[in-house]
């Protein structure tokens, strides 16, 4: 388990119905690579978020399989079509089985 | 300076690997690049690959793609020891075939990304990126 995942999200409170918005999509972990060594010379063991999804309503917007050569605290920016008032819906996938997720409501308006 | 016979192989030897090294990573590209089209013919356009052309620290690299009508894109680093980076399929809600990330290179090297179009079809784009300090760590 990975300290201190912290998952955070921006999306606007706000959009007309069929709007297109931007999301922006970070969350703070160390995505350790598997390739560094330690002092001792001993490799650290892999361990990163090897899996993103984003749904609306139960409807897939992005679905993003990750690697070792993504960054520390992945970060994601993507587009997102908002057909009505609803609930975005985040989820993270650790390496060591945990699941993160994040929940924002949208209103259209 | 005299070389004997032994040193002679070892510096042969070191040649041929430093050689092959670069080789044996565009073949793994090509491999990865083969398993994600299935054998299909790879053509161009239609793909937008955004990269700094020199980027100062190799374990924050921004990097773009947008492909209008694709249904995943595949993102590979040439020159890292293992060239995947990650892969993004977009859903039905997805606003734009876009996305944005930050990934880690080990050197300069070349990132090239592949995008599979509605139609079933797949375009690559690539772009060099010059890396100051390496991000893979030692």
């Amino acid at each position: 388990m990975a300290d201190n995942v912290k998952p955070r999200v921006k999306v606007p409170k706000s959009a007309s119905a069929g709007e297109v918005i931007t999301l922006k999509t970070l969350i703070s972990h160390p995505m350790e690579s598997g390739q560094r060594k330690n002092k001792a010379g001993e490799v650290i063991p892999r361990s990163i978020i090897n899996r993103f999804t984003c749904d609306f309503n139960g409807q897939n917007v992005i679905d993003v399989t990750l690697e070792p050569a993504i960054s520390t605290n992945p970060y994601f920016e993507f587009q997102s079509q908002v057909p009505e008032a609803g609930e975005f819906t985040f989820t993270w996938y650790d390496d060591d089985g945990s699941v993160y997720t994040e929940t924002k409501a949208i209103s259209v308006g | 300076m005299t070389f004997t016979r032994r040193e002679t192989l070892a510096i042969g030897l070191g040649g041929v690997a430093a050689l092959a090294l670069p080789m044996q990573a565009a073949a793994m590209v090509d491999d990865k690049i083969a398993a994600f089209t299935g054998g299909a013919d790879v053509g161009e356009g239609g793909l937008t690959l955004t990269a700094p052309e020199i980027a100062e620290n190799g374990n924050t690299v921004p990097v773009e793609v947008s492909a209008p009508g694709a249904v995943s894109i595949l993102l590979l680093a040439a020159g890292n020891p293992n060239p995947d980076v990650c892969t993004f399929n977009f859903g039905p809600l997805a606003g734009a075939q876009a996305a944005s990330t930050r990934i880690r290179l080990a050197r300069t090297q070349e990132v090239v990304a592949v995008a599979k179009m509605a139609d079933g079809s797949f375009v690559r784009a690539a772009q060099e990126v010059k890396v100051t300090i390496g991000g893979c760590g030692g």
